[in-house]
């Protein structure tokens, strides 16, 4: 069992857990990603790695509940524990594995979506504990959306968007790193983009019109994460890829964010369904236009 | 016909009650057709079946055992050279092995060795009866990569021998293939599965599930730093191979891998699992081995008609005749002599159909098999909503990209000698699939007890 150290609400429906895994935290870096199974019963739910300790063997995930395991694992409490945690999975960031000095010279942004704000954070921590202040991008729907505002900005130099205008600043992340480029003098040889596919989507049009080298982390379907089932295939400058193995980092001008996003609907409906069937038990019989059981 | 040239035939589930649940299909001799069977052994001195054993069970002795009523001696005597009795009484190729080569095959009916291995391997749990308990410990470690058949006999064979075995497992789940790739109607989790891994730990040995080998730590690691004195490699041929064809990508398309771990392993066909399944309507599997005849049932079990699309005849299907037999009954549709060429796909993407080609056999190829060749024309559609490939798999390159000077060949199959098992890398053994490519569960035990030889010989070797 993998205990869980602690347990916090970030925001309405998002959720963040530290874990002991002893095995996991001595290994990963950034850009990797863990798979977590609560109990017997429930989903194996790929979630990237949000911050990790060497010295207290401990792994930090955030999450959202979309599905029926996810929902569950909500309701863990700081004591609880999860039935399997396993990794680091996938491999890590472009960065960890190039020369320093040269990496140095480099400007680096990164733009941040929802939940995707997490993975952003142990890139951007590994960057500023080698010297290297990176630019952050956060766009969310409103203020109570944006997550880790205080733990980035101890980190990088931050830009936070959002959609409402409810904080900072209104408009979209794209139109901060377009307001960046084009109007502030800043110029990026790299740029990690973690979100929405259709935000990874845009960003990627965006910064292939400005001439930026861009990274986009997928987040696809998963069973295994070893290789073995093939469910993540992503197909990444017409090859076919698994982000679980090859992954889940890819060169953002090559990757198929259209075939990408139709693959992620393949269990919405199922998805749907499990959500329905916990919330109102043997009752749900369709006729809520989602679920399709009453077609 | 004169007794004695018949086997006592087998009690199984009605096929079509059985096409509708996940029991098991077969149900096994009792003990009085168990005995029955036992008597028309010929108890021959010169015994072909051990030879065609890869663990080399001596057959004759526990038949005649099994012929007196005495199923403890028996498993005693079968569990000398398998760990694990039940599961290859269910799923070993006999036809090809054993059975294959009986004389009683020659005029009649080979000896049932199969179901008698099962029975007296059942007998054994059902009464408690336990392999028997491991030599004095001898303080050597030893480091198993992988639950399946192959790493499952090397941790029981060197457990035996005194070793301090630790199995270390990807999954969550102990077992290999055997937990995720396997289905329930052929081969019970609880009842058979989990029981034969029982008995493996009750011999002493540990097992660490969660841990990728290359990830959560790496074999150089196990050796430096965690005190191992030797390692094995059973880590199997994980990773599915897909055709290459227009739409391949579309929602409703699967790996034979996918499906079956989603159904076996994460248990979707059951309501309190959470993890979901495409159920379908009407399903193409593609291939003609056991998992694709494995893939087909489940998707019948779960309310589909389904089609086995195979680009050979049925004489060349790589599949066990039993299961071809089971599948048939059950009413899975053959469409044989065809090859996709392509999935059809609506505009979002899912599974509409898939476009075949008609075949005929050519010349035999390489593999001695005639080839087939695509009848120009031919084309025609099948209209499904699920697609699942079971075109093989290949090993997983996690292990041998991560660990300093161990060799592969060029399939990334691991280099091992057939006898020990010895890789290009100081006290690194390994067999099964990682070696050999996908083949079948008694290979990898064979396997897995040749590297418990050579790490034997090893750990001896280093203390002289």
């Amino acid at each position: 069992m993998y205990k869980i150290l602690k347990a916090e609400k970030l925001a309405a429906n998002i959720f963040l857990m530290e874990v002991e895994a002893p095995r996991v935290a001595k290994h990963c870096l950034p850009g990797q990603f863990v798979i977590v199974k609560m109990d017997e019963e429930g989903e194996r739910i790929p979630l990237t790695i949000c911050d990790y300790s060497r010295e207290k063997g401990t792994i930090t995930i955030v999450f959202q509940p979309i599905g029926e395991s996810t929902m569950r694992m909500a309701e863990l409490k700081e004591g609880d524990a999860f039935m399997d945690f396993v990794g680091p999975l996938g491999q890590p960031s472009e960065f960890c594995k190039e020369d320093l000095e040269e990496l140095k010279k480099k400007n680096i942004v990164f733009v941040a979506g929802g939940v995707g704000t997490a993975p952003v954070y142990p890139q951007v921590k590994w960057l500023h504990e080698h010297g290297i202040e990176a630019d952050v991008i956060i766009g969310a729907r409103n203020k109570d959306l944006i997550i880790l505002e205080d733990e980035f900005k101890a980190v990088c130099n931050l830009y936070i968007t959002t959609d409402d205008g409810s904080y900072i600043r209104k408009g979209m992340g794209t139109d901060v790193l377009r307001d960046l480029v084009e109007n502030q003098g800043k110029t990026y040889d790299v740029c990690v983009a973690i979100g929405p596919m259709i935000m990874m989507k845009f960003f990627c049009l965006l910064t292939k019109e400005l001439g930026i080298h861009t990274i986009g982390s997928m987040n696809p379907i998963m069973v295994d994460g070893t290789g073995m089932c093939g469910a993540c295939r992503v197909t990444v400058g017409g090859e076919v890829k698994f982000a679980c193995v090859d992954g889940p980092e890819f060169d953002g001008h090559l990757i198929n964010f259209d075939e990408a996003m139709k693959r992620q609907q393949m269990y919405k409906t199922e998805e749907g369904r499990a959500v329905l069937r916990l919330k109102e038990g043997g009752t749900h019989h369709g006729g809520c236009g989602h679920c399709g059981g009453d077609k | 016909m004169a007794k004695g040239l018949t086997r006592v035939p087998v009690r199984e589930q009605d096929p079509k009650v059985r096409a509708t649940n996940f029991d098991e299909v077969c149900l096994g001799y009792n003990k009085e057709e168990a005995m029955e069977e036992a008597s028309r052994c010929l108890n021959c001195k010169n015994a072909k079946c051990i030879t065609g054993c890869p663990v080399n069970i001596n057959i004759p002795a526990f038949i005649s055992q099994v012929k007196e009523g005495n199923i403890e001696e028996a498993y005693k005597i079968i569990s000398e050279s398998s760990a694990l009795p039940a599961v290859c009484g269910r799923v070993c190729p006999q036809e090809s092995q054993c059975e294959g080569k009986c004389i009683r095959g020659i005029k009649g009916d080979p000896v049932s060795i199969g179901k008698l291995e099962r029975f007296v391997a059942d007998w054994a749990k059902e009464n408690n009866i336990k392999p028997a308990a491991p030599a004095e410990k001898n303080g050597h470690k030893v480091a198993v990569i992988g639950s399946g058949p192959a790493g499952l006999t090397c941790a029981g064979d060197l457990a035996r021998l005194g070793y301090e075995v630790t199995i270390f497992e990807a999954l969550h789940k102990a077992g290999g293939v055997l937990s995720y790739g396997i289905p329930e109607f052929r081969l019970p989790k609880d009842k058979v599965v989990a029981e034969e891994i029982e008995n493996v730990k009750s011999l002493g040995v540990k097992i660490e599930t969660n841990v990728i080998i290359g990830k959560s730590v790496t074999i150089d690691e196990l050796l430096q730093e965690e005190g191992f004195e030797a390692v094995f490699i059973g880590s199997g041929a994980g990773l599915p191979m897909f055709m290459g064809i227009p739409g391949e990508q579309a929602n409703g398309v699967f790996s034979a891998n996918e499906y079956l771990t989603r159904n076996n392993l994460m248990k979707a066909y059951r309501d309190d699992y959470d993890t979901p399944i495409a159920r379908g309507k009407k399903v193409a599997v593609v291939g003609g081995g056991n998992v694709a005849m494995d893939a087909a049932r489940t998707a019948l079990r779960l309310g589909a008609e389904v089609h086995i699309i195979y680009r050979r005849s049925e004489a060349e299907l790589p599949a066990r005749v039993e299961e071809v037999h089971h599948a048939k009954e059950e009413g899975v549709i053959f469409d044989l002599l065809t090859n996709p060429v392509e999935i059809l796909t609506n505009e979002n993407d899912w599974v509409t159909g898939i476009r075949c080609i008609r075949m005929e056999l050519g010349e035999p190829d390489a593999s001695g098999r005639r080839r087939p060749v695509e009848i120009p024309g031919s084309e025609f559609e099948i209209e499904v909503d699920t697609v699942i490939m079971s075109l093989g798999t290949s090993p997983n390159p996690l292990i041998s990209s991560t660990t300093y000077g161990l060799d592969v060949n060029r399939r990334k199959c691991i280099i091992a000698d057939e006898e020990f098992g010895k890789t290009s890398k100081e006290g690194v053994y390994a067999g099964g699939d990682a070696v050999t490519g996908a083949a079948t569960v008694i290979l990898a035990m064979g396997a897995g007890k040749a590297g418990a030889k050579g790490i034997d010989a090893y750990i001896k070797g280093k203390q002289e």
